[in-house]
């Protein structure tokens, strides 16, 4: 079999005979989705940039914003940022049980931060602060709420997953989805940064 | 709360018989036309039994190389759509003049320029570029197929579930007439109410999911899938600008998914982005929609300059002169056209300071792209030039582009803008860069490939027709609306007062209908290359002599595209190999791993048109439903791990025995 | 080829780690010490700004908005380093190359629509007597 091979041995070869392994793109294909919506929340920021101050003589950040609720929901998604850490060392060890406890946990911190953001928005809403208000609280509910969807979103992702693994146990293609909600989650806390920063930290100073 | 509960409305939206323009003799005709055309093929599909074949290698297929194909034949189905708005735009003007209303009211007339660019850039543009991105760049990588083949079948689905949306608009309803970018104010709920901005919302967010998605998997295919010493800098330049492409597409197009969420908004729930009232902004609009604007326009010329590259150093038989140099372009080109945004909006009033920094930046574009153009014209020097097909449309393009391009550079001067934004002389100028550039690029691209896809080439008289009408017509078409533009004429008007410039609306009338001639000499193109495809027949795999690695596998490809895994040693590796002497490996196969087919993608698209067609008309039952749906069958999808298959030893030796057998007769 | 001795590297790791371990960036899961040291890096540069805006030890705004958003870019980077497990290898530098470009982008997105904007507004909106209370 290897004797045509064998032939040209001086010559170059233009072949392989073997099938190529070791080609898998999920992680890099995921991590260019990440960057892509990287740009979706960059034009959520700079419509905020921009519009963030037109307040139409209605309510403003100061008005608004209650820190310590900021303060408690951030914990939440940082909390849940390193449960997820814990699992995915727990995915590296092999244990399956510990990893789908760590993402219970993890997935209940998302449920609370979840949760506070709706309570922040109904409470908003009934004092009469609602996206239709102005176009500061237009781009605030946009950036904010694409943020939380992501967030549900992960959730739902994270409960499929959790049956998967449950099912399959920690077989390669559920460690790389696995790996690929991790890439997802923490993402969706550096983007959290951004959030409390630009919109609740600075928009209340004064 | 229920008391003024009305059942149609629960069930049909805001949708009613009125929707139907029955009213409306143009699209009547229209309607039936398409409905005779769709029965007719339905009908034969269902008497030849092709629905089987249909949905089993085409609907369902992750085969690059057939996704590849459906972009192209959607892109061509739809241009015709577009084509035929163009022909009523020019008779329209050509006659309205005076007392003359023309034949299309401004209500009719306004959907249709709107449809026009829509569809060309999102329908007919990208799904060509995109088609045979991904139709090629597999194949030059020395892959067998690209990173995420499930994937590719999706966004080739989600694509053509926009343009079924949109095609939609023309029957029920009626589509935007706010101009293909749908600014605000006008397309807001105020001055807009009707169904008309939903649809071009919906369909372009469709066909955008599409589109992004695609980007990301061909990025991925590049960077991951190349094979063995096919370094960056030995790649084929048509792959190195899909790649660019492809990044720009991954990093421009969430930009117009968010801005037109922003404008969804507006429309559906009352906020106030680009409102007029409590402190929206609709020229952010303007802002954020250029800045993916600017690069789409990239993300179409690029594939082509690729085509290009390719199609002049083999109809030169040389090398491409300054490869590097052609790379380096590439990649300032694509960095550059993220900081030029600006220049669609200089008369917007952002002040001398702002103008001034995108106008320079907007100059400094001519660079690498007037180098592109040296590169070419050098490897044709000198070389052995063979005037096919592909190598007509090049040059074609050459000399056209480059009036394109000086067009572009006037305009990139503030002052020179405000005289002619938004007149007919920007029209010439950009139609002179997508005609001229992307289309004779697509053409050209589809001539040079089509052997390699179906294992004919394309008939020659008739693409030479085609090719004379295309080029002469353009030509005739839009080098009246230059003038006109100096003249002051603006765009999108439905009719005109000074007589004295119909003349040059006729002139550009019948360039038109020369276009015309050219579209249809392209079908019966096909029809007669279809017919003596015996004696059109490839055999060797390697018809323009090719440089490639796309030319070292059989015409039309196996499914699994090599046998073997090439491995590359130089620039233009089919050349190389062919010049060094390799021996095709008749034996020692072994199974080949493949991707599945699965119809997931093509549900998941007619789950998108249902959730598009009630958002449109606020039939929200159906649209939560078709919701829950598209996530009950994606996470029902994730539940199948069983994704791949071996192509048998056996089948692999029988294709190849069979390819053996073609060579020798060849 | 990189990916054909990278793959036989994972296997010989797996062996030594006793586990079916398939892919090939062992630094993706990160290490215990890892996580444990970016999430206090993290708690402590929330928690500086939160208080430098509620508690406002400095009385100056600007300076506060420079020092919050100093520490934010801070976290970020902690964040990519630590959780995100960004580094010059991982699949050979081109989620690294993504990053930069994206960033870049980010920033022409953002700094180009407020310089914009900003000079639009300027140029072209009339002041209204309560914009004109809330301007510095």
């Amino acid at each position: 079999m290897a004797n045509a091979m064998q032939a040209r041995a001086d010559g170059p070869t233009f072949y392989v005979r073997e099938e190529e392994h070791g080609h898998n793109a999920t992680m890099l294909g995921f991590w260019i989705y990440l960057m892509s919506d990287c740009l979706i929340f960059a034009v959520l920021f700079a419509t905020y940039g921009v519009l963030g101050r037109n307040y139409a003589a209605g309510p403003s950040g100061v008005d608004l914003f209650d820190l310590k609720l900021v303060a408690l929901n951030t914990s939440m998604l940082l909390l849940s940022s390193i449960t997820y850490g814990f699992a995915m060392l727990e995915m590296a060890r092999d244990r399956m049980r510990a990893t789908l406890g760590w993402l219970a946990v993890t997935g209940l911190f998302g449920v609370a931060f979840v949760g506070l953001e709706l309570y922040e928005f109904s409470h908003l809403i009934h004092e009469g602060a609602t996206p239709q208000r102005s176009a500061f609280l237009s781009s605030f509910f946009a950036l904010v709420g694409t943020h939380g969807l992501h967030v549900s979103f992960g959730i739902l992702w994270l409960v499929t997953l959790m049956v998967q693994v449950g099912r399959r146990g920690l077989v390669e293609a559920n460690r790389r989805r696995l790996m690929c909600l991790s890439l997802f989650w923490h993402f969706l806390d550096v983007v959290w940064i951004g959030v409390f920063t630009f919109v609740y930290l600075m928009g209340v100073i004064r | 709360m229920f008391q003024n509960l009305d059942l149609a409305k629960l069930l049909f939206g805001r949708l009613t018989l009125q929707a139907i323009p029955y009213h409306e003799p143009i699209l009547i005709a229209t309607f039936a036309v398409v409905a005779l055309g769709g029965l007719t093929v339905l009908g034969a599909m269902t008497y030849f039994r092709l629905w089987g074949p249909f949905w089993r290698d085409w609907v369902t297929t992750v085969d690059h190389k057939r996704i590849g194909i459906m972009y192209c034949v959607l892109g061509l189905v739809m241009l015709l759509r577009g084509f035929a708005d163009a022909l009523m735009m020019r008779s329209q003007q050509a006659v309205a003049f005076g007392d003359n209303a023309g034949w299309l009211p401004p209500h009719h007339y306004d959907q249709i320029f709107t449809a026009h660019g829509v569809i060309m850039i999102f329908f007919v543009a990208m799904p060509l570029v995109t088609g045979l991105m991904n139709f090629a760049v597999p194949l030059q990588i020395g892959a067998r197929d690209v990173a995420f083949p499930f994937l590719n079948n999706f966004s080739f689905w989600m694509t053509a579930a926009g343009a079924v949306l949109l095609m939609a608009s023309l029957f029920i309803g009626e589509f935007a007439r706010t101009g293909w970018l749908a600014y605000p104010p006008l397309s807001g709920a105020d001055y807009s109410p009707g169904v008309g901005v939903d649809y071009f919302i919906w369909s372009l967010q469709i066909a955008g999911v599409g589109t992004t998605l695609s980007g990301i998997n061909l990025v991925a295919t590049i960077v991951k899938m190349r094979a063995p010493g096919l370094t960056m800098m030995k790649l084929p330049v048509f792959t190195w600008t899909s790649l660019c492409t492809n990044v720009l597409i991954v990093a421009s197009f969430p930009v117009l998914t968010a801005v037109l969420c922003l404008l969804a908004l507006d429309r559906y729930v009352g906020t106030n982005f680009f409102t007029n009232d409590l402190g929206g902004n609709p020229m952010m609009y303007f802002n954020l929609i250029w800045i993916w604007g600017h690069p789409e326009v990239y993300i179409l010329i690029l594939p082509a300059f690729g085509i290009f590259s390719e199609i002049v150093s083999t109809f030169s038989g040389k090398r491409l002169f300054g490869y590097a140099s052609m790379v380096y372009a590439t990649v300032v080109i694509t960095i550059l056209s993220y900081l030029v945004w600006l220049h669609h909006f200089f008369t917007m009033g952002s002040g001398a300071t702002v103008n001034s920094f995108f106008g320079i930046t907007t100059m400094i574009i001519s660079i690498p792209t007037g180098a592109k153009i040296f590169n070419w014209l050098f490897t044709m020097y000198r070389g052995r030039i063979r005037f096919e097909l592909p190598m007509m449309w090049t040059i074609a393009f050459m000399i056209t582009f480059v009036i394109g391009g000086m067009t572009g550079v006037l305009l990139a001067v503030p002052p020179a803008d405000f005289i002619l934004h938004n007149s007919l002389f920007l029209v010439a100028h950009f139609h002179n860069v997508i005609i001229g550039g992307v289309l004779f690029g697509m053409f050209a691209g589809i001539n040079f490939w089509f052997p390699k896809a179906f294992g004919f080439r394309l008939d020659p008289f008739w693409g030479k027709m085609s090719f004379w009408f295309w080029v002469s017509g353009f030509y005739v078409a839009f080098m009246p609306l230059y003038l006109l533009g100096l003249m002051g004429v603006t765009r999108r008007a439905n009719r005109f007062d000074d007589p004295s410039l119909q003349i040059w609306f006729v002139i550009a009338a019948f360039g038109a209908l020369l276009i015309l001639i050219g579209i249809l000499s392209t079908i019966v193109q096909f029809v007669v290359s279809v017919r003596r495809r015996e004696a059109l027949a490839d055999t060797t795999g390697d018809p323009w002599h090719g440089r490639t690695l796309e030319w070292s596998t059989a015409s039309p490809p196996p499914a699994y595209n090599f046998a073997f895994t090439p491995v590359i040693h130089d620039h233009d590796a089919w050349s190389d190999m062919k010049t060094r002497g390799y021996e095709r490996p008749m034996e020692g196969f072994r199974p080949i791993h493949m991707p599945r087919n699965t119809g997931v993608g093509a549900i998941l698209s007619g789950l998108s048109v249902a959730l598009g067609f009630a958002l449109v008309w606020y039939i929200w039952w159906l649209a939560a439903a078709s919701f829950v749906a598209i996530l009950a069958v994606a996470i029902w999808h994730t539940f199948n791990y069983d994704r791949e298959y071996y192509v048998p030893v056996d089948e692999v030796a029988r294709q190849e025995a069979e390819r053996t057998r073609l060579l020798a007769a060849a | 080829m990189s990916a054909a001795t990278g793959h036989a590297e994972t296997g010989a790791r797996a062996e030594t780690h006793g586990s079916r371990d398939g892919h090939h960036d062992e630094a993706a899961h990160g290490t215990l010490r890892g996580y444990l040291t970016g999430f206090v890096l993290a708690v402590v540069l929330t928690a500086i700004p939160f208080w430098l805006v509620m508690a406002e030890p400095i009385a100056d705004p600007r300076l506060t908005t420079v020092l919050v958003i100093a520490f934010a870019v801070a976290q970020i980077i902690v964040h990519m380093i630590y959780f995100l497990h960004m580094n010059t290898r991982s699949e050979g530098g081109w989620t690294l190359l993504a990053l930069i470009f994206t960033v870049v982008l980010v920033v022409i997105t953002l700094a180009g629509s407020l310089w914009i904007m900003y000079h639009l507004n300027a140029n072209m909106m009339p002041v209204h007597a309560h914009d004109a209370r809330t301007m510095p």
